[in-house]
């Protein structure tokens, strides 16, 4: 809390992350770089494979081998993550300050414990409370979450549980310390369309309530559009486009973030035939020289070849492409 | 009501018009066991994923199955192709009953009924190679004698769905998952069949793959006149390739419409549900729009309610809704839904 408000958040800045595989070296992060400021949510998208999830796995420090960071820092309110001094402050850090929402809830949950005894550990380590002081605060964590009956459910398994509710439980979980950011890394893809709604208001709730910031990874643009401010497009271990979410949807300017928006069917629009983008993502193991789209670029030219870092447009858009920044094709 | 009812019992379907359907499905109910339960096992547990299903597909149409996990949707196709035992019902081809054909039968039928599956990583074995996958259903139905003599009808199929002409003397591993999809259609499309049931094919590919499939399933419908059951949860990809849509709910059809009357006027609480549900990619448009959420969750196959199975969950539930089961009536010309109050 003493850190001024000036610096953001939290600040990734040219973070490189590689895995060493039996058959080479997958630059799963080539140069990432993005901010998230205090109540803002943050939303990252890209197809699997683009390292976004990479990313946000190297802030909460979940990158074991093969991978290894190698390159850039992590700043949370302008102190390292990546730090060897700073070990301690770091352990502090993480799972309180910032805590993280895993895709599949079977999984991330411990299926030998009961609900209760999950939630009110993560108190009773990063709070200090007590066995009954913890066990009210879960309670009023479940209630916090829409979850009924919150007294029967401590008692509960992980596997008596659907998986809304144990996605409830894991906001829960991820809300007990009060952190002031959330990574909430693809929080609905397991999940039906209806408990995705279901789920999705919630985090739109308890975000705006509690004035916590938010980092969401998702493939679904339709996700990004409900619950983000700003949004952040992957592509090949780059972030391609960054801005406010209604302007970078208005008025793409990256060809592959075009491509992403028009290749999404929408649900109020008919067309007769879906666009797609040719071709495929390129392999990370040897990724193509420059820019890694313009393969599948119908702009591609010459000074592709060469790499564009994130260029700034004006109002907060940082685009990295030539014919974007030369022309301005908006 | 009750009149109207007789009334469709008694009338037998009308046989072999110029359009009559290739695919009839009636009252079709599928039940699983799941083992036993109380004293001494004397309570047979039983999952009940499909029940009172019943839909016509015309040849060269796409039906669009849609419905949540666990909504009986997969079954459903499966049924069809008879891979799942079916426990009430019946199930015509071409105006002939397959509902219980045996074994051999089933084989022949499966010339013209084939399959795409969802995982594009699962369905192709690892160890074959690209040309022996597409040729296996030509080996098996002994349309030809070996691979090498089927050599030239898997290149003209490879060439068909999009992969290149060297991609038969390679192994699985070595494509992207749309071209896995790609070989995988191209699999089910080696003994020319009429009608297609692709369950979930699009979604395991990222979004700027998924067009690719499905235009080229759209593509090949077009030059064969293939049926397609098309099992999805994506309601915007379904809207896509779909003539009309059936809206899947615990294992009840609750809606079926063409498609522009599922998405534009809705009839079902559920259906209107889950249309709200799916966000909109466009920030604007999303906050503006109303949202219907449906609280709670899809009931226990195992134990589902007497009547409505969405009573639980439908904001206008009445005493009717939970003493008898609705069944699917038409509202307006082609579109007819499983509702009580609506």
């Amino acid at each position: 809390m003493s850190a001024s408000r000036n610096v953001p958040l939290l600040e990734v800045r040219d973070l490189v992350v590689n895995f060493y595989t039996r058959g080479g070296v997958v630059q799963a992060s080539r140069g990432v770089s993005f901010q998230v400021d205090y109540g803002q949510t943050l939303g990252i998208v890209g197809e699997s494979g683009s390292g976004k999830s990479v990313a946000v796995q190297a802030v909460m420090g979940l990158i074991s081998t093969p991978g290894r960071i190698e390159g850039g820092d992590i700043l949370f309110q302008g102190r390292s993550l990546l730090d060897q001094a700073g070990k301690k402050f770091v352990r502090e850090v993480r799972g309180k300050d910032i805590s993280m929402i895993f895709q599949d809830p079977m999984t991330s949950l411990n299926p030998v414990f009961t609900i209760g005894t999950q939630i009110t550990e993560v108190l009773r380590h990063h709070m200090g409370m007590t066995r009954d002081q913890a066990r009210r605060r879960a309670m009023d964590l479940l209630g916090l979450v829409d979850i009924n009956a919150p007294e029967k459910r401590l008692k509960q398994y992980p596997y008596e549980m659907s998986g809304g509710m144990r996605q409830r439980v894991m906001i829960a979980m991820a809300l007990a310390c009060e952190p002031q950011l959330i990574i909430a890394d693809e929080p609905t893809t397991a999940l039906d369309v209806t408990i995705q709604a279901q789920i999705l208001e919630l985090l739109t709730d308890l975000q705006q309530r509690l004035q916590v910031s938010v980092i969401l990874i998702t493939h679904d643009l339709g996700v990004v559009a409900q619950l983000c401010h700003r949004v952040a497009v992957m592509y090949a271990g780059r972030i391609v486009e960054v801005g406010d979410a209604d302007q970078v949807f208005a008025s793409p300017v990256h060809p592959y973030t075009k491509g992403l928006i028009r290749a999404t069917p929408r649900l109020d629009v008919v067309t007769e035939r879906m666009v797609s983008i040719d071709g495929v993502p390129p392999d990370l193991i040897s990724p193509p020289r420059g820019c890694a789209f313009s393969p599948r670029c119908d702009q591609a030219k010459k000074d592709c070849l060469r790499a564009q870092a994130l260029t700034p447009l004006g109002d907060d858009r940082h685009v990295s492409c030539w014919c974007a920044i030369k022309g301005d094709t908006r | 009501m009750i009149g109207q009812a007789k009334n469709a019992t008694s009338s037998p379907a009308k046989d072999e018009t110029p359009d009559s359907p290739l695919i009839q499905v009636k009252d079709l109910g599928v039940v699983f066991d799941a083992g036993r339960a109380g004293f001494w096992g004397k309570k047979r547990l039983q999952v009940h994923a499909v029940e009172n299903v019943s839909f016509d597909i015309h040849p060269g149409e796409t039906l669009g199955l849609v419905g949540e996990s666990g909504s009986g949707k997969s079954t459903t196709g499966r049924a069809i192709l008879g891979r799942v035992p079916v426990s009430s019902g019946r199930i015509f081809f071409q105006g002939k009953e397959i509902t219980h054909a045996g074994k051999e039968a089933v084989r022949t039928l499966s010339r013209h009924m084939q399959l795409v599956f969802q995982d594009p990583y699962a369905s192709l074995n690892p160890r074959m190679k690209i040309v022996d996958i597409v040729a296996e259903p030509l080996l098996v139905h002994g349309l030809v004698k070996n691979i090498k003599a089927a050599a030239g009808e898997v290149a003209q199929l490879l060439e068909l769905v999009g992969l290149p002409p060297d991609a038969g003397a390679r192994y699985p591993h070595a494509f992207s998952g749309g071209q896995r999809q790609r070989v995988g259609i191209a699999r089910a499309l080696a003994l020319k069949p009429q009608f297609i049931v692709a369950d979930e094919p699009v979604s395991a590919l990222d979004v700027s793959i998924r067009a690719q499939v499905v235009n080229l399933m759209q593509d090949l419908q077009a030059r064969f006149g293939l049926a397609y059951l098309f099992i999805a949860h994506d309601l915007a990809v379904v809207r896509h390739i779909s003539h009309r849509i059936a809206i899947m709910y615990a294992g009840n059809i609750v809606e079926l419409a063409d498609r522009h009357l599922i998405y534009e006027s809705p009839v079902h609480p559920y259906t209107k549900a889950l249309l709200s549900a799916v966000p909109v990619p466009d920030p604007p448009v999303q906050r503006a729009r109303q949202r219907i959420t449906c609280p709670g969750e899809a009931p226990n196959p195992m134990n589902p309610p007497a009547g409505c199975r969405f009573q639980s969950r439908c904001p206008y539930a009445t005493q009717t809704c939970r003493d008898t089961a609705p069944v699917l009536t038409r509202r307006r010309p082609g579109q007819s839904a499983a509702c009580w109050n609506c």
